[in-house]
């Protein structure tokens, strides 16, 4: 009896929760199917929704039209560099909070964490006049150098909770034998810490790959990313349902995909460690 | 453990970190405060290298005195208030459902945190195209469907439409975390007031939703944070036009669009200490949960 109960229990959550996922979901699945329709198809009435000819047209004409590749390169570029760079500076910081901590630690990763609530609007002036000054605008290297920036305090403060758990014990014993601190990060912590450290990358570029202020504002020609190639497609081009539909499923499936990948440690690195 | 020589090396491997946001923060910081007190109108001449002429508090007082000010304030709170109402409400309820035992969660769990990995400008025209279009949006078909009018969602519910529209997006993230969180509550004290017959809504009001307390704080903080300084969501749907012109979006017009730079830095300094007011709410429950 009570275990029908369950059963039946079970039936009706399941029912629940696939409705809920489902319309949640159904702007993603309604843009990528819409994608594979022609522009006829993708405005019909009634809504079509798997009976229509399949079509691959649009991904060409995108591409073909606007370039698409370029945009995705600096899309990779600018989020990976970004990324990649702020691992770099951030390891070394990282582990000195983490093994070597003072009493000010503490008040220096919540400083950290403190630049990132800074809203980009407030200073978006003198960063373009520094962009100016320094032949930044519409580059790669200065996107890099803003979104690495921007990055920074998570990625110091995802990696110090990787390296916490860490026993200090393995790393004072590499030192008794004779390791140079150079030799103890690179050899010692870093391999033990390496899932820390893909899981910080990896959210990192979905962080980078997703920013829309800078790279929005910043950009012309020349370094726009994916995410302005997406804005430009506001008006009166946003009208072709089908072409719209190709590039957004261009621009997000890599990082849907990625972001599937890191889901477990998204917690951890959105809320500082604060739940768990 | 820590040796005087490990000491230094600490210091020295945290410089480029500290040095790096420290300029990161300030340089950008001071020039906006130099600015807020300047007449800084690069379109009629004023320049850095001439000299900008300073004007004391007023462009403050004009920022706040311009008719757009107060819409813009009551604009944002609405705004920040719908989607933490919407997002917090829906996000227990789904947490909790999430959490019962049911098949494919795995595939439930991806299909729900979804919206989150988009980027802002898709999930934007995504929605303003392929959902709200009041002629060929899957709104309007659902509308005639049932016989009713379609609505011109970004023009007449302007607000209540980018208010949908940032849910989506942050719905992911809440729900997220308030599973974490009661993913860690104890079942046996749930079973143990089940058996005691409390009934299924007091058990969820003295036991779950305390226990979900701080997560839930700091679901509303964070989120804060990120919806203040809201962007992209507005820049490709309505422009700021329609009674969505957000401070953030007030700011941003008044630096680019009239290139009044004295007067939007006055306005990004009353962004910067309201976003502030909220971070330190933020750093006292992480900073506390350092400790432990």
């Amino acid at each position: 009896m009570a275990r029908a109960v369950t059963t039946n229990r079970k039936i009706i959550t399941t029912a629940v929760a696939w409705t809920i996922a489902l319309i949640l979901f159904f702007p993603i699945f309604w843009t990528i199917l819409t994608s594979f329709k022609t522009e006829a198809q993708a405005i019909n009435d009634p809504p079509l929704f798997f009976n229509f000819d399949w079509t691959l047209e649009n991904y060409a004409v995108v591409q073909e039209r606007s370039d698409y590749m370029k945009f995705l390169w600096n899309s990779i570029i600018i989020a990976g560099g970004s990324t990649i760079l702020g691992i770099l500076i951030a390891i070394p910081a990282a582990w000195s909070m983490a093994f070597v901590p003072s009493v000010r630690t503490k008040d220096i990763l919540l400083w950290m964490l403190s630049t990132k609530m800074l809203p980009a609007v407030g200073v978006l002036y003198p960063i373009s006049l520094i962009f100016v000054e320094f032949n930044l605008l519409d580059t790669r290297l200065g996107l890099i150098v803003v979104l690495m920036l921007i990055n920074l305090p998570i990625i110091v403060w995802m990696l110090y909770t990787y390296f916490r758990e860490i026993p200090g014990e393995i790393l004072e014993a590499a030192r008794m034998d004779g390791a140079t601190l150079r030799d103890e990060i690179l050899y010692v912590l870093t391999p033990m810490a390496v899932p820390g450290i893909a899981s910080t990358l990896l959210l990192n570029f979905i962080l980078a790959w997703n920013e829309a202020f800078w790279t929005l504002n910043l950009t012309a020609a020349n370094a726009a990313p994916l995410t302005a190639f997406i804005a430009s497609y506001s008006s009166p081009e946003g009208l072709f349902f089908a072409k719209l539909s190709a590039a957004s499923t261009m621009a997000i499936a890599p990082i849907l995909i990625l972001g599937w990948f890191s889901q477990k440690q998204l917690v951890r690195g959105l809320t500082f460690g604060a739940v768990k | 453990m820590a040796t005087k020589a490990s000491r230094s090396a600490a210091r020295v491997m945290m410089a480029p970190a500290v040095v790096l946001l420290l300029g990161w923060m300030l340089v950008p910081l001071i020039m906006t405060l130099w600015f807020s007190f300047t007449k800084y109108l690069p379109l009629r001449g004023d320049s850095i290298e001439r000299g900008l002429d300073w004007v004391g508090f007023s462009n403050y007082s004009r920022f706040i005195s311009s008719n757009a000010f107060w819409p813009s304030v009551q604009t944002t709170l609405i705004m920040v208030g719908g989607v933490l109402l919407i997002t917090v409400v829906l996000g227990v309820l789904l947490a909790m459902l999430l959490d019962q035992p049911l098949w494919g969660q795995g595939v439930v769990r991806i299909l729900v945190i979804a919206p989150f990995f988009v980027m802002p400008t898709v999930s934007a025209l995504v929605w303003k195209n392929m959902l709200m279009d009041p002629v060929n949006g899957i709104f309007s078909h659902l509308w005639r469907f049932f016989g009713a009018e379609p609505v011109a969602w970004l023009q007449d519910a302007s607000l209540t439409s980018i208010i949908m529209i940032a849910s989506w997006q942050w719905l992911p993230f809440a729900t997220l975390i308030l599973l974490t969180a009661i993913q860690s509550l104890d079942s046996e004290q749930l079973e143990a007031a089940e058996m005691d017959g409390a009934p299924a809504l007091k058990r969820f009001w003295f036991i779950v939703l305390p226990h979900l307390g701080r997560a839930i704080t700091i679901v509303i903080l964070i989120q804060t944070i990120f919806l203040l300084s809201i962007f992209a969501e507005i820049f490709v749907t309505t422009g700021g036009a329609f009674g969505t012109r957000t401070l953030t979006y007030l700011i941003f017009q008044r630096v680019i669009d009239s290139q009044n730079i004295g007067l939007g830095s006055a306005g990004g300094v009353y962004a910067i200490i309201l976003a502030n007011i909220v971070a330190i709410f933020l750093m006292r429950i992480v900073g506390k949960n350092l400790d432990a």
